[in-house]
């Protein structure tokens, strides 16, 4: 049944740091790499060498300027992948019973073998964080690396999803939300990590944690023009001397 | 969302199908003989056309009898629950009306509340969606029925009950767009809470995830050109309610209504509810949109 577990024991999920993602999409090329190989079917791609090439992706980069009411606007890379919801719409509307939260960890499956393919599910999501495969016709979504986490034939280090493993900037963090010690519940404690859209009232699991102020110049520098114009003022060593030599000349 | 032609196709003719099935169960007509086989074989007819539409959109149809299963949680599942059921209810009603020229009232009535109900549960489909702010809300199972209402009393060339049905067709969908113009401003759902950067600024898109289109672009951010809807709702509006309730209205009373009458009334409510529909797809905004620097 497509009923929601009443509690789950744990709840496994992402924290994404927005202030240190470097929108480098890395965790989008290792999530496809992982998904394609791995659990259920192939992430296509159609037309992938042509004029209009599309695929199936589980985890998209967004960028986005934010423009605070004073200063100067802030570039914000902003990855987005299944909140694995508490409250997901996604498992309820499913007619199959092909979608599914786990009770043990929280994590929102869908199982491929009943997947009709009706595509309801991706309307309930409001993060468009499912995508129905364009060659598989069933429904695709962040597994959270279910095969990856808890799989014993991986190096205990490799034992966490494919787009946390890769982040070269360490903006994402995967961990029990549930527990309030757990080191990702600390790092969403200390950095007042938040839902999106909460107003839709899906409870998301994954949290992201806001961009740090930045700081603002009070005052301009000192000769600023210094700054700007190249200058051979004040030059040491070699090119000081051959600089002042030169000049002599 | 993306007006997909075959949950058009399927909407307007399993509503009318359903609507059809549901007054003959309701015994607002009765018919015996060749008659029966005629409009309960035309309430069937339509009603397994528009399943056959519906089939059309699954990505999988082979599998279709696992959607039987979770009526507990979905209101899919529960429509193919209850469509079923009501075809079956009414199996009886209509081989008794055909065959013995003896209906069995207390059966159809069950079936009509199960078509209806059918009705309802392919509505609240929509109207569960918090995602689609112009589609969660009250006036969505309100218009549907009518829909189904006004179409099985048109077809049983009704001349008092189906003006009246669709006069109310009629200010349902006034309503439908006027409430849903609203809905998604009235929601609240914006760039920065979709994001949670509000409490920093405003937001804005800089550079999207993919440079092509993808299944969710395709799925859930369908643009219509304003001046195209303004056009269709007046179309839907005269097509589907108006010009078929003055066709009946004129009817001298006491007559039946003349069959080019009742045919061009049927036609031209079909074509009405058909661009209604598509209308009721395209102008509905997904909240998704939001991060794709939609709205
Ligand atoms: S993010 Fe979307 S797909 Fe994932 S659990 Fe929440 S509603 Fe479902
Ligand atoms: S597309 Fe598949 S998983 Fe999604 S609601 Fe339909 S049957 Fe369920
Ligand atoms: S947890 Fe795995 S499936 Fe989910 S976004 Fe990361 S790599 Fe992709």
């Amino acid at each position: 049944m497509t009923d929601l577990p009443a509690k789950t024991d744990r709840k496994l999920g992402l924290v994404i740091d927005l202030d240190t993602c470097v929108g480098c999409h890395a965790c989008v090329v290792a999530c496809k790499g992982w998904n394609t190989e791995n659990y259920g079917t192939a992430l296509s791609d159609t037309d992938a060498y042509g004029a209009a090439p599309e695929g199936t992706f589980l985890n998209r980069v967004h960028t986005y300027e934010v423009t605070p009411p004073q200063g100067a606007p802030v570039v914000v890379h902003f990855p987005k992948s299944c909140l694995h919801c508490e409250d997901a719409p996604c498992v309820t509307v499913c007619p199959t019973g092909a979608s599914y939260k786990r009770a043990e960890d929280g994590i929102v499956l869908v199982n491929e073998e009943d997947c009709i393919g009706c595509g309801l599910c991706a309307w309930a999501c409001p993060y468009g964080a499912r995508e129905m495969d364009a060659v598989a016709g069933v429904m695709k979504k962040c597994t959270l690396c279910v095969d990856r986490i808890y799989n014993e034939n991986l190096a205990p280090e490799d034992r966490e999803p494919a787009c946390v493993r890769t982040c070269p900037a360490g903006a994402r963090h995967f961990g029990d939300l549930g527990d309030p010690d757990s080191a990702v519940s600390r790092l969403v404690a200390d950095r007042g990590g938040i839902d999106l859209m909460p107003e839709q009232g899906t409870k998301p699991v994954n949290k992201y944690l806001p961009p740090r102020r930045r700081d603002h110049l009070t005052a301009p520098p000192e000769n600023l023009a210094a700054l700007c114009e190249p200058s051979t003022q004040g030059l040491g060593g070699f090119l000081g001397w051959l600089d002042r030599t030169l000049e002599k000349l | 969302m993306h007006p997909a032609p075959s949950l058009i196709a399927f909407s307007v003719l399993s509503g009318l199908g359903l609507g059809l099935l549901a007054m003959l169960g309701l015994g607002l007509i009765v018919p015996t003989g060749w008659a029966a086989f005629l409009w309960f074989g035309l309430g069937y007819a339509l009603t397994l056309c528009g399943l056959g539409a519906s089939a059309l959109h699954l990505r999988h149809p082979e599998r279709a009898l696992k959607a039987f299963t979770q009526w507990r949680t979905s209101w899919l599942s529960r429509e193919a629950v209850l469509a079923l059921a009501a075809l079956l209810l009414i199996a009886p009603h209509a081989a008794g009306s055909v065959f013995l020229a003896r209906p069995m009232p207390a059966l159809g009535l069950v079936a009509a509340l199960m078509a209806l109900l059918t009705v309802l549960a392919t509505a609240m489909i929509y109207a569960q969606l918090r995602t689609v702010p112009r589609w969660h809300h009250w006036s969505v199972p309100v218009l549907f029925l009518l829909a189904a209402f006004a179409g099985g009393l048109l077809l049983i060339g009704s001349t008092t009950l189906a003006p009246l049905a669709l006069a109310l067709l009629a200010v349902a969908l006034l309503a439908h767009w006027m409430i849903g113009d609203q809905r998604f401003a009235g929601a609240g759902h914006t760039g920065e809470t979709a994001t949670g950067l509000g409490p920093l600024g405003q937001v804005r898109q800089l550079e999207p995830p993919h440079t092509g289109t993808n299944y969710l672009l395709r799925e859930m951010a369908h643009v219509v050109a304003r001046r195209h809807a303004i056009k269709l709702r007046v179309l839907a509006l005269v097509c589907a309610a108006v010009l078929p309730m003055l066709l009946l209205v004129l009817t001298p009373v006491g007559q039946p209504v003349s069959p080019p009458v009742w045919a061009l009334a049927v036609a031209l409510h079909v074509l009405g509810m058909l661009a209604a529909r598509w209308l009721f797809f395209a102008e509905a905004e997904h909240v998704m949109g939001l991060y794709y620097g939609r709205h």
